[in-house]
Formats: structure tokens, sequence, C-alpha cells
């Protein structure tokens, strides 16, 4: 028992902080701009591509450093070049702007680097276990994983709570008049905010990518779930998106431990009496539907506190 | 963000016609017309992919107008429309197969009522607890009951009928004025006789007060609630009158398709119905009719002739979100005062130039895909390759540089071009205003 | 309003010129395949399609098939049944008759319902459906049709073959089944769980799960199960991505049983095990793999790979489907579906992999053959010529299921045209 709660539990925090990686850019995007950037996975994406093709080359580290500062470059563009066009016209269009980018980057990586999986190993200097657990291994590059998210984390609450530029990026998405009459350019800031949001989607897919799978596929693949972790921590609230992680990770691993369902709780169907239909709901085992979980949690959190764990204001 | 969502500042039903032609011809004559053209449509299209693409287009139709009535008229941008589309098609195929059995001796004809019903009864359902919000809380409570479902799918196989879906036979139902139904044929007529009656009694809808009142919830959700009316209930009602229709275009997928499967029901669906509403354009009633013609077609004929088509996709999506935000329909409701104030022969010529280097442009820029494409994903096929019919080699130079050449400098004509095309139009417009103000 | 209504369909008066392009009218052999050339499917997709013109590239250079050349045409159908059936509307449209599917069970089972409605309701103009991957068994029981071929083993004849193989393994003791929760991973547990019931009684079941499809990140809480079950050996029907992390994940918490699979060979499988640094654990049942000791296989593979250096990767069914397909057009001389569908049944075939005979059950249209099961691991580079994706490492012979282990009754009654 000590044992699948301690597991489950170390397994829990690893997964949510990999997820907070992986949101941490949209979050911040999200929170400064109020842009629900559909390409952020697609950035991630081309983080890991950029990551495997420069690590191959020149090496793990460099490639840690370079691939975020290409896909921030990106970001920038299509920030000033494409973005900000289409700001005027709303939110929505802003959304449906970055869901078309979907389409053409994965066309693109899938012409550039085909449209198998390819080689991205994690480096030989993080390739060995860290340490070992009721006989279960944990490698070294989870326990980076771990480290640079809380990194991330610390530092970008830092800038945007305790630094100049993260109020006046605050202030300018609910007052950009007041801000560029204070004789700030509001729109290198959001250019800047954007950027930062495409390189820290590219550090995830640095990291991720030797620990899942690149593919072209990878970005359709990661699906909504980054949206859940953002909107149940609250919009704007970095400190929410945080905890939301931890709380998916945490949720979806100790459910996949358990194996009850509504049988087990209920006892079984009278013979005869139920239909096949009613069958399959009686006999899904909490596990079997762990990873959905998330997305339940999204409705009844939308639906009963629907400014999320954190957030301060509605939407 | 907001309260308001909908991108659709310029909707706005167009008044009843009053004084001069406000005769029967003029409120019915186009509807007549439209009869007419889908009546004689298939002897016109008559192999079988244009009919099973119209079929394709008339129930995408009823499904894109169905989503613009969240997202056009009432401000609400839904990711999980699919939902409705989805299970309003299963109970039509379980209907079908009940009937089929020894049900009653319901004909194919009524069975979208069956799908009808069942939007509007998940309509209700998810309406209740996702229309309580609007904006983006809205968006994402669609988004995870979109996801719900399209998992619950897979693991409820008794219902869903797992990764193969259930299928069945249109053709063993009663017969309906001695019609079977087991030709692509008569599924067409059916089909666009229940997209003439759907799309009527859409429009119907927003000519009525809830109609206008969905418009001002839309527009301004306080103004709405200080003038007595709940918008919470406004937006209630629509998302499940919008579900009823949904589930009618199901239905009708489940009767051309005689199959239906979870990916009906799944996030691609849902994109699919954004795309086409926002290609078309949400600002008018008629604008997701082209839209669902327009990216069916698309979809059906763009994967022939080249496997990047997603590329083209992506950006002529891209294109459309940033130069023209209120789709096809909005550029061509700019061109109405011109044509109504004779002044379109002024703007054509100028339309014309900016055409011309525009599709040099975009000839370069796919041949430079196309080789791409032929370089990396087709290496096996070899660098002989041709385009627009012209043979040529993926890996030579000169291929490449009349690619640059074109793009680049059809490019920058095009944007000069476009420079003077939008001043040929405010010219014309001005002309026509003026005149409007002297007259 | 009413009048874009009108609009839209002026609109697609214009744009139906380009539906209803008429076919040019040659004098070949069309095979029609169908399957995702797009998006996220197309890794799989386009391998098939890249073997199939590389078939067709060789039986041409000798000639043709009754004189005819054979033209393979590609038809995206981005994975979904919907828009499939549209697409073989096109094919039969533009003078297809045969179709090649394989991907997904849900577009298999819609292209044979509708390619049995479809010759039902339009006599005379046969169409036929050859399938080489969609393997759920109903396909070929209680849905089978006169019009349907298929040359995959399906899930029953795979599983049969594999407890076939595990009544032999004396080791095993405890098994863990992981399946994707969807009908093919539910078939593939149920299945085992009862035929290992009857075959082997002593081996325990100690875990039977399901995940939902392709929704899994993290497999290490599984992994975690798995372990604490004390499992020797793992059954799982996962592909893609959900195999990938799955044996990835295994790796890094370093759980040591071995996993019998039936897509290990899919597109980066290969590439994670090698990073998960599971030797000669990972098993794969398939009806053949590179490194077989056949020599006219072998060379053929050489060819193959040589031409497509991204894709290196191969089906040998689809070489005996088309080889087979050939010579009942040969036999029947005449490509018309409905005069040599009847040569494919009950017919003998050399199967491609190992030259060892296989035969098109009538009753069912199911092919059946030897079947392989194959360990992944580090080459002897001398009688192991072929390794997987760069890794160094490659499919070893296991052990070899013949034909005759492998059938497995079926409920089909098939209704036969008159």
């Amino acid at each position: 028992m000590i044992e699948i709660v301690l597991i489950s539990t170390l397994n829990g925090v690893l997964y949510g902080m990999l997820l907070f990686l992986m949101a941490s850019g949209l979050t911040i995007i999200f929170s400064m701009m109020g842009v629900l950037n559909f390409a952020h996975a697609s950035f991630y994406m081309l983080g890991a591509f950029f990551g495997f093709e420069i690590s191959r080359r020149i090496g793990f580290w460099p490639g840690l450093v370079l691939a975020p500062l290409l896909v921030g470059l990106i970001g920038v563009a299509v920030e000033r070049y494409g973005l900000r066009r289409v700001h005027r016209h709303g939110h929505v269009a802003e959304l449906l702007f970055t869901f078309g980018l979907t389409f053409v980057i994965q066309e693109v990586v899938e012409m550039v680097w085909g449209k198998l999986p390819v080689d991205y190993r994690v480096p030989p200097s993080l390739d060995f276990p860290a340490f070992t657990i009721f006989a279960t291994n944990y490698p070294a590059f989870k326990l980076f994983e771990l480290l640079t998210a809380l990194a991330i984390f610390a530092a970008l609450l830092v800038v945007v709570t305790r630094t100049r530029i993260g109020l006046v990026v605050q202030a300018a998405l609910t007052h950009p008049a007041m801000v560029a009459m204070l004789g700030h350019n509001v729109d290198r800031i959001f250019m800047l905010v954007f950027g930062v949001g495409a390189a820290l989607a590219a550090v995830a897919g640095v990291i991720a990518g030797p620990a899942l799978v690149t593919q072209s596929n990878m970005a359709a693949l990661l699906g909504p779930i980054l949206f859940v972790v953002v909107v149940i921590g609250g919009l704007g609230s970095l400190p929410g998106a945080f905890l939301a992680s931890l709380l998916i990770g945490l949720v979806q691993t100790f459910a996949v431990a358990s194996n009850a369902s509504l049988a087990d709780l209920l006892g079984p169907l009278a013979a005869g009496s139920g239909s096949s239909f009613l069958r399959d709901i009686w006999n899904v085992t909490v596990a079997q539907v762990a990873p959905i979980i998330p997305y339940l949690l999204l409705v009844l959190i939308l639906i009963f506190r629907p400014r999320g764990l954190m957030g301060q204001r509605e939407s | 963000m907001s309260e308001r969502t909908g991108a659709a500042p310029a909707f706005a039903a167009p008044p009843l016609p009053t004084g001069r032609g406000a005769g029967f011809l003029a409120i019915f004559g186009p509807w007549i017309a439209a009869a007419v053209l889908l009546a004689v449509l298939p002897q016109v299209l008559s192999s079988g992919l244009a009919l099973s693409t119209l079929s394709l287009m008339g129930m995408m139709i009823i499904f894109a107008l169905s989503y613009n009535m969240l997202l056009g008229q009432t401000g609400l941008l839904s990711f999980g429309q699919a939902v409705f589309f989805g299970l309003g098609g299963f109970l039509t195929v379980h209907a079908m197969n009940a009937f089929t059995a020894d049900g009653p001796p319901l004909p194919l004809v009524a069975l979208p009522l069956v799908g009808a019903a069942a939007g509007l009864f998940f309509g209700i359902v998810f309406g209740a607890v996702s229309t309580r919000r609007a904006g983006t809380t809205f968006a994402m409570i669609t988004l995870g009951i979109g996801e719900l479902v399209s998992s619950s799918a897979l693991i409820l196989r008794h219902f869903f009928g797992g990764e193969e879906g259930v299928s069945t036979d249109r053709t063993g139902l009663a017969p309906f004025l001695g019609l079977t139904f087991g030709s692509q044929l008569q599924v067409y007529y059916l089909i666009s006789g229940w997209c003439f009656v759907s799309v009527a009694a859409m429009y119907a809808l927003t000519r009525t007060p809830f109609g206008r009142i969905c418009n001002a919830v839309r527009d301004n959700p306080h103004r709405v609630a200080f003038i007595g009316y709940d918008p919470q209930r406004v937006r209630f009602l629509s998302f499940s009158l919008s579900g009823l229709f949904a589930g009618i275009a199901g239905a009708l997928a489940a009767i051309n398709f005689e199959i239906m499967n979870a990916g009906q029901l799944g996030a691609t669906q849902s994109g699919t119905v954004i795309l086409m509403a926002f290609i078309g354009g949400v600002g008018s009633f008629g604008g997701p009719i082209i839209g669902a013609i327009l990216v069916t077609y698309l979809q059906v004929a763009l994967s022939d002739i080249t496997d990047a088509w997603q590329l083209y996709f992506g950006l002529l999506f891209i294109a459309m979100v940033m130069f023209a935000p209120d789709g096809i329909a909005g550029l061509l409701a700019r061109q109405q005062p011109l044509l109504r104030g004779r002044q379109l022969h002024r703007v054509l010529p100028a339309y014309a130039l900016a055409l011309v280097p525009g599709l040099a442009a975009v000839a370069g820029l796919s041949l430079a895909v196309e080789m791409t494409n032929r370089l990396t994903v087709h290496a096996g096929d070899g660098p002989a390759m041709s385009f627009l019919h012209v043979p040529l080699r993926a890996d030579a130079i000169v291929p490449w540089l009349v690619a640059a050449i074109l793009f680049a400098g059809g490019g920058w004509l095009f944007l000069r071009a476009a420079g003077v095309a939008r001043q040929a139009y405010d010219e014309a417009l001005a002309v026509v205003q003026g005149r409007g103000r002297t007259s | 309003m009413a009048k874009a209504f009108v609009l839209g369909a002026v609109m697609l008066c214009g744009l139906g010129a380009g539906i209803v392009a008429p076919a040019l009218a040659e004098d070949t052999i069309k095979i029609g395949y169908v399957d995702p050339l797009s998006g996220g499917g197309a890794s799989i997709g386009q391998i098939g399609l890249n073997q199939l013109k590389f078939i067709a590239d060789d039986v041409n250079g000798k000639g043709g098939v009754l004189g005819k050349k054979i033209e393979i045409i590609g038809y995206d159908n981005k994975l979904s049944p919907q828009v499939t059936l549209v697409q073989v509307q096109k094919a039969i449209d533009e003078g297809v008759q045969i179709i090649v599917q394989g991907n997904g069970s849900s577009v298999g089972a819609a292209v044979e319902s509708f390619v049995t409605k479809y010759n039902e309701r339009n006599p005379g103009k046969a169409v036929v459906y050859l399938n080489y991957a969609a393997i759920d068994p109903s396909m070929t029981n209680q849905n089978c049709s006169y019009w349907h071929f298929s040359w995959d083993a399906n899930v029953d004849i795979k599983l049969e073959a594999l407890t076939n193989f595990m009544k032999t393994k004396k080791d095993i003791k405890k098994v863990y089944l992981i399946d994707q929760d969807y009908s093919f991973g539910h078939s593939v547990a149920d299945t085992t769980v009862a035929m290992l019931k009857e075959k082997r009684p002593d081996i325990q079941i100690v875990g039977n799960e399901f995940h939902p499809l392709v929704k899994v990140t993290d497999f290490s809480p599984y992994i975690a199960k798995i372990k604490a079950s004390g499992a020797d050996t793992v059954v799982t029907g996962n592909w893609g991505q959900d195999l990938a992390l799955l044996v990835k994940a295994a790796g890094d918490a370093g759980l040591k049983v071995n996993w019998y699979t039936f897509y290990a060979g899919g597109s980066g499988g290969p590439t994670a095990i090698k990073q998960a640094n599971l030797p000669d654990q990972v098993y794969q049942l398939t009806e053949g793999f590179n490194n077989l000791p056949y020599k006219p296989a072998q060379e053929v593979v050489r060819a193959y790979i040589a031409r497509y250096k991204s894709e290196p990767i191969y089906y040998p069914r689809l070489f005996n489907l088309t080889g087979m397909v050939f010579e009942a057009m040969k036999e029947a001389n005449s490509a018309d579906p409905a005069k040599f569908a009847p040569k494919l049944e009950g017919m003998k075939y050399a199967t491609f992999a190992s030259g060892q005979e296989g035969f098109m059950r009538k009753d069912d249209h199911q092919f059946f053959q030897p079947l392989y099961m194959s360990v992944f691991g580090a080459l002897d580079a001398a009688s192991q010529p072929f390794d997987e994706e760069s890794t160094g490492w490659g499919w070893k012979m296991a052990a070899e299921i013949p034909t005759k282990d492998t059938l497995y009754p079926t409920t089909c009654k098939m209704k036969r045209p008159n």
C-alpha cells in the first residue's frame, strides 16, 4: 500500500511538472495577451525537432539554448507579421489564426523531417537511473525535467510579479491605451511576450522530445490537455497553472492505480436486468477512464468556479 | 476577454422589403430559384462522385448553419458542435436498425426527425450546464464536453459500436411513394429536401424577435438584461435549437453513409465546422453555406491534386483570417453597394490587375512546396515531376529560380496592385455614397 | 439570405466542372489505394502506397498483367470512414474496380459494407475490396462478404498463433494484459484470456488493463502497476505512440519482462525499443520480417529499401495480395472482379516472406499463412543483414508458427452472387 502511494505520488508529481513545463508558455501568452494560442503545441513540436537536429550535430545542451531562441524568433515573427494584424478583429480571429498555423507548421515539419518518428535520444550525461525506490528506477532525465519546470516557474513568477516589465505587461492587457500613453510600446511588449511564450514551448519540446516520441503528429496528439491545465488553474494565474498541473498529474496517476468500478461500488448488475449499454458503464474502472478525468474536472470547475482555482477574473 | 466573443459586427438581418418590389416574388423569388436549382443540379452533375459530393455538401450546409446560430448570431464560440451531429447520427442509425427489424413502418424520409429530437435533447442537457457562461468559459466547457463525449464513445462500445461504428441499410425501411433510397440520386433528393427545409427554418428563425434578441445578446448582454430578457436563457434556447439542426445534419450523414462511428463526434469534425463557418463568413446568414460548399469541395478535391493539401488549406485559412475576417460572404457584401450603384465596372479592372500577380505568387509558392515535397516526402519516386503539366526536375536549379522569382515578384506586384484596387474601391464607394447623398 | 444560397449553388456549378472531369480512358488495370495519405495517419498510409507503386513498377517492367499495365491510384481518406466512402465513389467513377485498403477497422468495415451494397444495387459492375491490414474478426465472420478478401491474419488467428507459441514456453507464469480501450484492444484481451485458459490453465492472468486510445502521455503509473503485479510477460495490442511510450516508460523504470506485441515493428517502434534499451525482450507476431533466411524475399527487400530510404518499412502481405490477384486475373483471363474473384477462392500461394505455402479459405475469404514470432535485438551481421530505423538492432527469428497452427474456425455464412 505504502509502495503504491509513494510511487504514485512520485509519478504524479513528475507528470504534473512535465505538464507545467508544456503549459507554462501557453499560460504566459494567455494571461498577458488574452490569446488562446492553438499553435502552442506546434511550437512545442518545432522545439523538439530543432532540439533533435541541433543535438545530433553539436549536442543536447547547445540545443537546449539554441532551439528555444530560434522558436522564440519564429514566435516574434508570427506575432509581428500575422497576429498583430488580426488583433483588431477580436479574440476569435486571433484564435482561428493560430488554428490555421497548426496546419502549416505540421505540414512543414513533415516535409523537412518526414512522417516517421526521429531518433531523439536522452543525452548520455543524463542517461542513468538517479535513484531506485521499491525496485523502480527513476531516470536522471526525469529529475532534470522536474528541476527545469520548477526553475521556469520561479523565474516567471519573479518576472511577472516583481519586475517592472511584468507589471507593464499586465497593465498593457487591460489598459493598452494608458500604457501606451505612459510611453511604453505596447505592440513591442506583446511581440516579446508571444516570443517568450513560444520559446518556453520550445524548451518543453527540447526536453520532452527524447522522453516522449518526436514525430510530426506529436503536436496533434498532445491535444487540448494544456488548455485544461491553463483553464483549471484560472486565466491569468501562473501559480494556478502550476497547481492545476500538479493536481491533474496526481489525480490521473492515482486513478490509474485504482481498479474500482461502479460494479465494485454498488454490486454487479442483477443478471438480465441490465442492457449491454448499461453493462459498459457499470464495468468501466476508474483506471480505464483516468486520462479523461482532467476533462471532467475542467467541465466541473468551469460550472462551479468559472474563474478557475486561482484566477482573478472570470474570462 | 469580454463577454462578446463573436467577431460578427456586420451581421444584421436585412429589413423586410418594403415599398417598391415588396411583392411575392421579392420575398420568395430567391427561394423558388434555390429549390429549382436543387432539383435540376443532379441533371447537370450526374456522376456518382458528384452526387455523393452534393449530398455531403447538403448536410454540411445544415451543420455549418446550425453552428453559426451560435457563433455568428449569438456570439458563442463552441468547440463541441460535432457532439450533436454525432449523437443525432448515432440515434438515427439505431432507429433505422430498429425500424428495419420489426418496428413501426416509418419511412426513411422521416428519420431526420429522430436526429433532430436527439440533437435537441442533448442540446438541452449540455446547454443547461454550459450556457450559464459566455465567452472563453463557454468555449472551454464545450471543449471539455466534446472531449468527454468523444472519449466515452470509444469506451461505451455497445451503443457506439466501438471502432468500426454502427452500420445499417437504408433500403430496409418502409418505402416512401415507392422510393427505396437505394440509389444515390434518391438520397440526394432526400438530403436536399431536408436541407432546403432546414435552411428556410433557420432563416425564418433569424427574422423572429427571438433571432433579434440573440443578436442583442451577442452584441451587448448587459443591455439585454436591462430591458428584461435573461441572456442566459436566450443562449440556452439558441444552443438547444442549434443542437436540433446539427442533429438533423448528423441524421442525414447516417442515411447517406449508412454508417456512424466515433470519429464523427470528435474534435476534427468540430474543427471542420468552425472552418466552414469562418471561411464562408459568420457575419451573414449565407456565409456558412458558401463555406460549407467550398470546404467540402476542397476536402474532396484538393487531396487528389497534392498531398500537401493541409499546408495550402492552412495558408488559405490564415490568409482569410488576416485579410478577410468576415469571410467570403463579407468580401461579396462589400461589393454590393457598388453593384447597386452601378459602379462595379470601375473596380473590376483593378481587381483583375491584382489577380494576375497574385496568381503568379501563389504558383511560385506552390511550385516551391511541391518540389520540396518531391525531394523529401516522395524521394523514392525520383526528382522528375510535373507541375501544371510542365515536366521538370525538382533537383535542378532553374525551377527553383522560377519559383523564387514568381513568388517574390508576384508578391511584390500583388501588394502594389492591391493598393491600387483598394483605392479604386474607395473611390467607387465614394461615388456611390456621394450620389446617394445628393439624389 | 436566400441570395447567398443561390449564389452558393451557382458557385457549385462552377466547381462542379472539376467534379465531373472525366477519367482518362487508358487501357490499364486500375487499382485504387484508399488509405490516409495526409495528416497523422499518413505515416502508415504512405508506406502501403510506396510499396504498391514499387510492385506495380516491377510488374509493368516485365510487361504487366494480361498485356496491360498496372496503375496505382492513391486516394487520401484521412482515416475517416465517411471520407473513405466518398473516395471509393470517386475511384469507381474513374473506372477503378479494385479497392485496396488496410488502415483502421472502422474504415475497413465501412468499405466492406459499401462494396457489398454497391454490387447488390449496381449489378454487372462488380467492385472488389482487397484488405491488407484491417483485422477486426467481424469482417470475416458475421459481416463477411463475397467481395472482400483479407490478407492479414485477423485478431483471432493472430492470438491462436500467439497462444500456441506461449503454450510451449514453460517459463511463462504470470501474464499481464494492457490494451487500448477500443474494440481491437478488447478483442485482444478477451481472446487472450479465453485461449490461455484453455491451453495453459496454469498461467495466471495478473492484470487486464485498458487505457484510452492515444491520450496517455505518461505510462509510468501503468508500469508501476505491472511491476507490482509480479508479471513476467506482458501481452499488448498497442500500436504507434501508445506502444512507443509504454516501452520507453518500462525502460526508464527498469521493468524486465517479455513483451508480446503485434505492432512493435511499426513506425517508431524499433526506435523506442532501442532507446528503452530492452534487447531481446520485445517480440512481435507477423507474417514475415526482413531477416527471414529466404533469398528471393531478401533481394526484393534490399531493392525496396534502396528506393525508399526515408520510409524503409514494408508489408510482406501486400506482395502476397498483389501476387495472388494477378495470378487470379491470369487464370480468369480477365481483370473483371466478377471473373477473377472465384479464382482467388481456395487459391494456394507460396508466401512472399518465406516461400511456405498459404491459402485463401473459401468459406470466409481469409488468407492463412505461416506466422513468425521475432524478437528485437542486436544482430549477427553475417546471417541477419537488416536492421530497423538505423538502430543497429533488428528482428530475429524466435519461432515459426506453421499455417496449420493458425487455423481458426469462422462463423461466416457467405452470400455468393448467382
